[in-house]
């Protein structure tokens, strides 16, 4: 089991926490950024894993909720060093982020009456909306493949934008949807067309 | 509101977000943008800051997000605490995860769960793109209603050529894994920079 070995060499946590200090200080603008860096750290540099578990891990953490940077930073965490290396993983990965918000909020919005200033804001987040947009567009050439799918996302949409959902029930209703297929594709005889995915 | 107080919201607040988050930071701004709406926690002009402010710091959205939010609501205690709040379901999850792996990756009904769960990210990101836009590139508080009735009239030129912009050259140097590198980053500077130039 990939996630119960612990490397042969024990790393110390200082080099566990250096190491994703190092990637946090580069990951920039969503967690799959940070692929190259953790590649390098955990299997070129430190030998902690070999690629497919790499790739494995990074599989995993997709699929599951939350900061997806931080599931991998657990994952190889732990499995170098247990709960205390999963723990270093997190601090090394989340300080910079914290650290730079802090310094970033003092000092430039202690500027926020510039012009200049509105300005730049003004253009990045528009700018913003073109990235958040592609990334959108990227998950969903890879999620909208047939029509409960399109369906789903369409409802998330105008769920949450005219209708003022949370969006959390769009993940419940997503999953909720997921299951009721699955379902229906298990329990309906072989010669009923059946959902593919 | 005492400080303690505070920083127990924002951890309860950021902890449903972590568990909620599928599919990368971006998908989390709809769930803050209505918890902060909610908790009153700021206002909706200091979200697109977030927004901004969160292509240019180091870190995962996720926490730049926390400790944005938790920061401005309640010092440095708020940023520590928010963020926390974001990164403990990873440590459940995942522990529950090493518990029962074999049954998690191999039972079929996991692909079928995802595979809803993956167009709704979807559904999510896009909201958070209109979300964003209202104050940039729309007017606020605009619906899609009016929008779509004028859409021309609706728009604000000089954001909406940035967003344009922005949009080509990203389609442009996208590599093959479609995996954003660094050059996210220089869109966003040269956003800044167009900022000043065109608006």
């Amino acid at each position: 089991m990939i996630f119960m070995r612990y490397d042969s060499h024990r790393s110390s946590l200082i080099a566990i926490f250096l190491a994703f200090l190092r990637t946090g200080c580069f990951t920039f603008s969503g967690g799959l950024a940070m692929l190259p860096l953790i590649h390098r750290e955990a299997v070129e540099k430190n030998r902690w894993l070999n690629e497919d578990e790499l790739v494995d891990i990074i599989s995993v953490s997709q699929s599951l909720p939350g900061v997806i940077a931080l599931n991998v930073s657990v994952f190889i965490g732990y499995r170098v060093r247990g709960k205390a290396g999963a723990a270093a993983a997190v601090l090394g990965m989340t300080i910079p982020a914290v650290i730079s918000i802090i310094l970033i909020i003092t000092t430039l919005f202690s500027l926020r009456g510039n012009v200049v200033v509105e300005k730049i804001f003004s253009g990045i987040v528009a700018g913003s909306c073109a990235l958040i947009l592609s990334a959108a567009y990227k998950v969903g050439k890879t999620a909208v493949i047939d029509i409960p799918s399109a369906v789903i996302a369409i409802v998330s949409f105008a769920g949450i934008i005219c209708f003022g959902v949370h969006a959390a029930w769009a993940i419940v209703m997503g999953a909720a949807v997921g299951t009721v297929i699955y379902l229906v594709s298990r329990y309906t005889p072989p010669n009923i067309r059946n959902f593919k995915r | 509101m005492v400080l303690v107080h505070k920083c127990c919201i924002l951890f309860f607040v950021f902890f449903k977000v972590g568990i909620f988050s599928f599919g990368g930071g971006y998908a989390m701004l709809p769930m803050i943008y209505h918890e902060i709406s909610v908790f009153g926690l700021m206002s909706q002009r200091e979200f697109s800051d977030l927004v901004a402010l969160s292509q240019m710091t180091p870190g995962p959205i996720g926490v730049n997000a926390a400790a944005y939010v938790g920061f401005r609501y309640a010092g440095i205690p708020g940023a520590v605490t928010a963020s926390a709040g974001v990164t403990v379901p990873s440590f459940l999850l995942i522990a529950l995860v090493i518990a029962s792996l074999a049954k998690f990756k191999s039972h079929p009904a996991v692909n079928y769960i995802i595979g809803g769960i993956r167009p709704a990210t979807a559904g999510m990101m896009a909201a958070a793109v209109v979300f964003i836009a209202r104050g940039s590139i729309l007017p606020e508080k605009i619906s899609l209603y009016d929008f779509f009735h004028n859409p021309l009239q609706s728009i604000h030129p000089g954001s909406a050529a940035i967003f344009v912009i922005v949009l080509i050259g990203l389609k442009k140097w996208k590599t093959g894994a479609g995996i954003f590198s660094i050059h996210p980053i220089l869109l966003t500077i040269l956003a800044g920079i167009l900022g000043i130039l065109i608006l």
